[in-house]
């Protein structure tokens, strides 16, 4: 699997979740309500504005003290955590 | 002018926990996984960086702590009290030592107990042997140095007859006994049953050997025991044993062994109040054995008869929070059912108490993150290497350590050498220095007791195949 094509929910799915600042997102379709941290959060938010991994990675080395193979592998891992959520 | 550095915010691992209705802790809010970094004063994190991980880590002042409380908390209550120290616990050579520093006997179950006792220096009749096999060697040498011996099946008196007659020398034994108490399942398979007569069978037996004298009663109720009460019924049904027995057979007791099962403060699985609220202090114990006991025998003391010394095994509860296991973090998953794993350097194989117990598990600093339902996984390539089934972590990264506790008992007598290298096993000692109290394993160790015949030796001489 390349960075580009990792498999995210589908962005409708995501655009539609309401976040606080706070880290409470609710799911209006199914009612489910989550907590999420700040950097769960980031990444969400840069899922709803359509980014693709590379792009995600390089916002959060620009905004974090993080490298390049840990975003990368806790985004894959987040996806994963993501599609049990949203799909 | 030089740009304005961006300072970066720190990096936490994502996460996302959805909520769930209907599924609060009766007992409250979730406890708070707060940290540790040290032992006793010493910092744990460059103890891992020495000697590497994972790491057992023992407190010298934890372990005689709790021999002395142990021997107050009888001793104020008792006018004769004597500890056993149950080798099968823990028996690394500088646990043991600790012990038998603390006045501690040694009480072993087995030819290797019993050797790793002398060679420590114990005398032997400062040894208690119990056990439901004891080799014809082993059982000659400890009747020749006076170990006191407890008697498990009607062969062991036959057999020890033979071993004091060749020796020429009238042998002091101990019976051990099973019962019912009434609170604990009755660990019939060991010792002669009491309620069936088959004591007092053997009792008899003894009186009318030229070679052997009952001095003893012995007996263990089980392990872990909680409920008070089955003590108390314990020192009770032994003293009236003891008193049925000299009349019947003219001989004199002077000791009852309780043997050990006290609870160390460690979870058991599937028990819901936490140990703090469940285990019964050396006190309580104490209380209910020597006060069921006072009463058992106010007619004997009344009598002008000398009281028994009440022997003692305590094992678990002694050496438990005694140490610990540090490990480190090798791996991180998610799992299909949505709940986060992480894979340890430390597995079942050397924590083999994680089949029975939920250890308590800390990090060694503050992480941060949500807590999150995690399971524990070991470096096994085995389905059951699980640590813990389920604990509440913050998100766990690959380099962390968490500390395992308390690990003190079973763990360095049962552990495996099962595909792992042993870790290394390190004292905190009463000064705050760190001594090394057994290496870390070495192939060379292995191979030691490994013979390779000469026909099996690469290079083999027609090549390796293709």
């Amino acid at each position: 699997m390349t960075r580009q094509t990792l498999d995210f929910p589908n962005v409708e799915s995501l655009k539609r979740l309401a976040i606080s600042e706070s880290g409470f997102i609710f799911d209006p379709v199914t009612g489910n309500s989550f907590t999420v941290n700040h950097t769960g959060r980031a990444i969400l938010q840069l899922l709803q504005k359509t980014l693709d991994m590379e792009q995600i990675t390089k916002r959060l080395q620009a905004e974090y003290a993080v490298d390049a193979p840990v975003a990368d592998r806790e985004a894959i891992e987040f996806a994963n955590q993501l599609r049990g959520c949203f799909q | 002018m030089n740009a304005p550095v961006k300072i970066l915010k720190p990096w936490v691992k994502p996460t996302l926990s959805p909520h769930r209705v209907g599924v609060m802790n009766k007992f409250g809010a979730v406890r708070q996984h707060n940290h540790q970094a040290d032992l006793d004063g010493v910092a744990i994190e460059p103890l891992l960086e020495q000697y590497g991980s994972p790491l057992f880590i023992l407190s010298e002042k934890t372990l005689r702590d709790n021999a002395r409380r142990l021997q107050r908390a009888f001793a104020t209550r008792w006018p004769k009290v004597r500890h056993g120290w149950s080798y099968k616990t823990n028996y690394l050579n500088a646990v043991c030592s600790i012990l038998h520093q603390e006045g501690s006997w040694a009480e072993v179950v087995s030819d290797f107990e019993y050797h790793k006792a002398r060679a420590l220096g114990v005398p032997g009749s400062r040894i208690i042997f119990n056990g439901p096999w004891k080799p014809s060697a082993i059982l000659e040498q400890a009747a020749h140095e006076g170990a006191q011996i407890h008697i498990d099946h009607l062969d062991e008196i036959y057999a020890l007859e033979q071993v004091a007659k060749s020796l020429n020398k009238k042998v002091a034994v101990g019976i051990r006994l099973n019962f019912d108490t009434g609170y604990t399942e009755s660990w019939s398979r060991f010792g002669f049953n009491l309620e069936s007569g088959a004591a007092m069978d053997a009792a008899q037996r003894i009186a009318s050997s030229e070679w052997l004298k009952l001095t003893g009663l012995h007996s263990h109720i089980g392990t872990f025991v909680l409920d008070l009460r089955a003590y108390a019924a314990q020192a009770r049904i032994m003293a009236e044993f003891m008193d049925k027995v000299e009349a019947e057979t003219a001989c004199l007791i002077e000791y009852l062994d309780i043997g050990g099962g006290f609870a160390s403060r460690n979870a058991l699985q599937g028990v819901y109040l936490p140990p703090d609220q469940l285990v019964p202090s050396f006190d309580q114990y104490a209380e209910a054995i020597t006060g069921s006991l006072l009463e058992a025998t106010r007619t004997r003391s009344a009598a002008g008869k000398t009281l028994p010394t009440l022997i003692l095994e305590t094992g678990r509860a002694m050496v438990d929070d005694a140490e610990i296991l540090v490990t480190r973090v090798v791996g991180g998953k998610r799992l299909p059912d949505g709940r986060r794993a992480a894979i340890l350097d430390a597995g079942v194989n050397l924590l083999f108490t994680a089949f029975w117990y939920n250890h308590q598990v800390k990090p060694l600093r503050p992480l941060d993150g949500i807590p999150e339902e995690t399971v524990l996984y070991g470096p096994l390539c085995m389905n059951i290497d699980i640590v813990r089934n389920s604990v509440m972590l913050p998100p766990l990264n690959v380099g962390d350590a968490l500390m395992v506790r308390p690990a003190g008992a079973y763990n360095n007598t049962q552990w495996m050498q099962f595909i792992q290298y042993r870790p290394a096993v390190v004292m905190v000692t009463l000064e705050g220095k760190v001594e090394v109290v057994r290496v870390a394993e070495q192939l060379s160790a292995i191979n030691e007791y490994e013979r390779l015949p000469e026909s099996l030796r690469l290079p083999f001489p027609q090549g390796l195949p293709e």
